[in-house]
């Protein structure tokens, strides 16, 4: 019996429950989790359409990094989840029917376009030895090397802006605050005085 | 859906195999099955900004699946190379959102967006 049609639906089933779970829980830290595992097995599904090297940099840098954070940040605040919920069960209705609706319409253009004869077949299986994190790598650093350069300046763009959004100076040492400066008025800085000219002795 | 528009035999007996197999379709109806779940996500948890950055990055992910399922169908890499990006841009934009999110929580003690609108009167 062909495996790769089982373990293709095992892992959209643990997908679509993972992503359920997600926006359905109660606590930000149980949807974090659950979105772990979604992510898991997106990864999965990906490897099996032989895209080794992407399903390899979801499971690092997406769930080892992105993931991390997010549990970070949301164990880090103190937030209260009751006071969350109240608004959640009203939403259901219109937030299904939205939903239901979203997947129909996409449903049936796929289903309308993709059943013609020949484009279901399989791609034809590569060559031994293809490595599809090399045969990314060849394309990356050749045609697409200045995408590649701006995706990193973006990275770099992402990392300033974090730091500077979120850095809390040190009180100890003397610093400016130019909005400060900018506020002071004249009375700050000048009092004028009436006094009686002193005379001049010599 | 097995029970539409299976391809017809030559005996004239349907023959549902084929529904069975994962194709592009497959992967396809998965993408757009990610998708609604997000969105619904977003309609559920309007108040909540940590759950709406979830939902994103769940909608990041669908989009990446119909990338590669196309990419691998389609025998042309190029869309794997555009997932490589969007992974790229979607942790940096994960990264800023959570620092804006930190940032609003020091003062306003709240995830709520409702309290967030502070330049309503």
């Amino acid at each position: 019996m062909d495996i790769q049609p089982v373990v293709f639906y095992v892992f959209a089933a643990v997908l679509v429950f993972a992503a359920l779970r997600v926006i359905s829980s109660s606590n930000p830290v149980h949807s974090a989790l659950w979105l772990v595992l979604s992510f898991f097995s997106a990864a999965g599904i990906w490897l099996l359409l032989q895209a080794e090297f992407l399903a390899i940099a979801l499971v690092l840098v997406y769930v080892g990094a992105v993931m991390v954070l997010f549990l970070f940040v949301v164990m880090m605040l103190d937030v209260n989840f009751a006071k969350m919920r109240e608004q959640f069960k009203s939403y259901i209705p219109v937030g299904a029917t939205v939903g239901i609706l979203i997947l129909v319409e996409m449903t049936l253009v796929l289903l309308g376009g993709y059943f013609a004869p020949g484009t279901g077949a399989a791609p034809a299986a590569a060559a031994a030895g293809y490595s599809n994190t090399r045969a990314l790598g060849l394309l990356l650093y050749t045609d697409y090397a200045y995408p590649f350069e701006i995706a990193a300046v973006i990275l770099l763009v992402a990392i300033i802006a974090a730091i500077a959004l979120t850095h809390r100076a040190p009180r100890t040492s003397k610093r400016q605050d130019p909005a400060a400066q900018v506020k002071v008025r004249r009375g700050d800085r000048l009092r004028v005085i009436d006094m009686p000219a002193e005379k001049n002795e010599g | 859906m097995a029970r539409l528009r299976a391809r017809p035999k030559a005996s004239g007996r349907m023959d549902l195999s084929l529904i069975w197999q994962p194709a592009l379709t497959h992967y396809l109806v998965l993408g757009a099955i990610l998708f609604a779940i997000s969105v619904i996500g977003i309609f559920l948890n309007r108040r909540n900004v940590i759950l709406m950055l979830m939902a994103i990055e769940l909608m990041l992910l669908a989009v990446n699946l119909n990338f590669i399922a196309f990419s691998h169908y389609l025998n042309d890499p190029a869309g794997q190379v555009f997932v490589f990006f969007i992974l790229t841009v979607a942790a940096a934009e994960s990264a800023i959102g959570l620092a804006i999110l930190v940032l609003l929580f020091r003062t306003v003690r709240s995830i709520d967006v409702e309290d967030l609108a502070t330049l309503r009167h």
